[in-house]
């Protein structure tokens, strides 16, 4: 039982940080149909600048209550103002050409961990969390990481916020129609552009808190964390039916909690493969993902 | 064309002479692949230097493993295009066949003791039927979709790979091929040479095989469905069928670099199944011209050279008295090659293939302002 407890959690939390990247990961896709490689660079942008304002070199931040937390806000804020810079600079002037657009996010996803490597180094840097957060909990004989819970009262905390913000603002609104259909958003005189940048803005800052998050969860940030993250997400994406919130929330959970329970029942390795047998299964069954929604 | 409409002879050339001059250029560089073929092929024998571009004479063992692993991955590019140019199929998985090819060669040898040719040839089936499988599934879904899953076939051999199930992957250090196994003529370093011819045969395997697939009935097909899938269905076509047959045959050309990539680095290791393997074919691609007959193996041979040339760079006495702002972006290559691919997006739309034809308009549309210019300037 015990072991039940401590895998569900993990799971769970390895699923909250799944969401974070997925979420603005579908966002993107569904409105403006670019699948963001640069999107685990966020997370590692993200995952970066706590880092290095909770290790002392941002005045007022540290490690410890407040000053941790400044330091998470600081990460979250770098991350997306890297995902609007991206979004202007890199996406808009290919707005025109869709396959040039992705290809330019790799070229971005190839070279911002290669640029935070040669600055800090290829090698994992501890990850100064609160001491408060390093401890455990006992639950029905488990003693389970305080991480775990945070992390998924976190993503609960986002997806409400963005459950809220597409469904009860008027920026809100025109992503969501825009997700269903640009063409007929824009005949109606709305500059859906305006929303790219924002959903972009939505996207990095999930992703940047993920990274921020996820040095918590992983001990350590390194340069490639984001990237690996990354294909994980990619399979949320797909298996929860591209642009859709609640699909990428549901699907998250279901593949971190059986990559965890296959790499723990079974030989380490192998749930990370079961997921992707799964999501090869769903596609032969249903080829538009859990919500039915179009790839 | 204009040498279809055109009588030919040689009075016809006598009467215009830039014609006749541009036909007899035309017929010259007509030959000039056979020509490149013929001096590749007696790059070994060369001792001259090309300093700058490589270190000592061409001929040196070090050097021709370096322009064996560039002609590698410009045959390795060009099968890669044929999914992602002539199909537009944008798979992130190719890594996958390739590694398949030099996995499963490397592990028969080294497990059930079979001989290279041998070997080779299950590694050969292996990507044969791993693509035929894989594609099968991914391509239920288009567009994006496909790209994801793709992508997520890769990763979860490629963290198999590194988990080394029962000793047999080598982990994280792969495993070097065994050298008994091996022909005496593609070991040891006085016989780099044949290793070389070896990649160069890719190379020229693969050329062909994309040529002559793309000009078949079913490389019209896979340009339809490139231009407009809808379409090809309305036409009665099942598009499905086709995007399988090209991905088998890319797959089967990736495993077949595999096999040729195993000798030659003397050894399998996990880097070749990581989805940064199959971005850097992308990148390949895109720099040298997708869709093109000879931009994606210019892209693969260029990205190859400079990013090992890039490597000594980094290492230099020159980089290291720089300042540290720019240093530290210098000493990593992936970094390099990144920013110079956001680059060609932008600046270079259709790959250094169309370098040649850009130049051209722009040296016609400056000639005519000219021209302009001058006309203009007559009459006041």
């Amino acid at each position: 039982m015990a072991t039940v407890v401590l895998l569900t959690f993990t799971g769970l939390g390895l699923g909250a940080l799944y969401f974070l990247i997925a979420s603005g990961l579908s966002l993107i896709f569904g409105l403006m149909d670019v699948l963001n490689f640069a999107h685990g660079a966020l997370l590692s942008v993200g995952a970066y600048g706590t880092w290095w304002a909770a290790s002392g070199h941002l005045p007022g931040a540290g490690t410890e209550g407040a000053g941790f937390a400044l330091a998470v806000v600081f990460g979250t804020a770098v991350g997306t103002i890297a995902a609007v810079l991206l979004e202007v600079a890199v996406i808009r002037p290919l707005y025109t050409r869709p396959r040039e657009q992705i290809l330019a996010t790799v070229g971005v996803g190839l070279a911002v961990p290669a640029l935070l490597s040669a600055i800090w180094g290829a090698d994992a840097r501890p990850f100064p969390g609160p001491k408060a957060l390093s401890g455990t909990f006992a639950l029905l004989g488990a003693e389970v990481p305080l991480n775990r819970p945070v992390l998924i009262g976190v993503a609960l905390v986002v997806l409400a916020a963005l459950k809220l913000f597409l469904g009860r603002t008027r920026h809100g609104l025109v992503v969501r129609a825009g997700v269903e259909d640009r063409a007929m958003v824009t005949a109606l005189g709305i500059d859906v552009r305006r929303a790219f940048t924002l959903v972009f803005a939505i996207g990095g800052a999930a992703a940047a808190l993920g990274g921020a998050l996820g040095g918590l969860y992983f001990g350590s940030v390194d340069p490639g964390q984001g990237t690996s993250l990354l294909i994980f997400a990619f399979v949320v994406v797909v298996t929860g039916g591209m642009g859709s919130l609640t699909g990428a929330a549901v699907a998250s959970v279901a593949v971190g909690l059986v990559q965890q329970f296959a790499n723990y029942y079974t030989t380490a390795g192998l749930g990370d493969v079961a997921v992707v047998v799964l999501l090869a299964a769903l596609l032969l069954v249903r080829p538009r993902g859990l919500t039915g929604r179009l790839a | 064309m204009t040498t279809a409409t055109q009588p030919r002879g040689r009075d016809r050339a006598a009467d215009h002479p830039v014609a006749g001059r541009s036909e007899r250029l035309r017929r010259a560089t007509r030959w000039w692949p056979t020509l490149m073929l013929l001096v590749l092929f007696t790059l070994p024998y060369s001792a001259l230097p090309l300093p700058g571009l490589l270190d000592g004479p061409i001929g040196s063992p070090g050097n021709l493993q370096l322009l064996a692993l560039c002609l590698l991955f410009g045959g390795l590019a060009t099968g890669y295009d044929l999914l992602l140019g002539r199909t537009g199929l944008l798979s992130f998985g190719h890594a996958l066949y390739f590694a398949a090819g030099t996995y499963v060669t490397n592990t028969v040898m080294l497990e059930a003791g079979l001989p290279f040719a041998a070997s080779a040839l299950l590694g050969l089936l292996a990507g044969v039927v791993l693509s035929a499988l894989l594609g099968a599934v991914s391509l239920r879904v288009s567009g994006i979709g496909f790209s994801m899953v793709t992508l997520a076939f890769a990763q979860a051999a490629s963290i198999l790979v590194q988990r080394d199930p029962g000793g047999v992957t080598g982990g994280e250090e792969g495993r070097a091929a065994p050298a008994d196994r091996l022909p005496a003529s593609l070991v040891g370093i006085e016989h780099t040479a044949n290793l070389y011819w070896m990649a160069l045969a890719y190379l020229v395997v693969a050329l062909v095989v994309v040529q002559w697939a793309v000009r078949s009935p079913t490389g019209r097909v896979w340009e339809g469905i490139k231009e407009n899938e809808r379409r090809v269905e309305v036409l009665g076509l099942r598009p499905y069928g086709y995007k399988l047959v090209a991905f088998v045959l890319a797959g089967t050309l990736a495993a077949l670099g595999g096999i040729v990539y195993l000798p030659l680095t003397g050894g399998a290791t996990p880097q070749t199944t990581t989805s940064d393997f199959t971005l850097s074919l992308l990148v390949m691609v895109v720099l040298g011209g997708s869709g093109t007959r000879w931009g994606p193996m210019v892209g693969g041979i260029l990205y190859t050279w400079a990013d090992h040339r890039l490597g000594d760079l980094a290492g230099s006495g020159a980089v290291a008295g720089l300042p540290s702002v720019v240093r530290v972006p210098l000493s990593q290559p992936l970094f390099l090659l990144g920013a110079l691919f956001v680059a060609v997006i932008y600046l270079l739309p259709g790959g250094v293939a169309r370098l040649p034809a850009r130049l051209r308009t722009a040296r016609t549309a400056r000639a005519s302002r000219l021209a302009a210019r001058r006309e203009e300037a007559v009459p006041s």
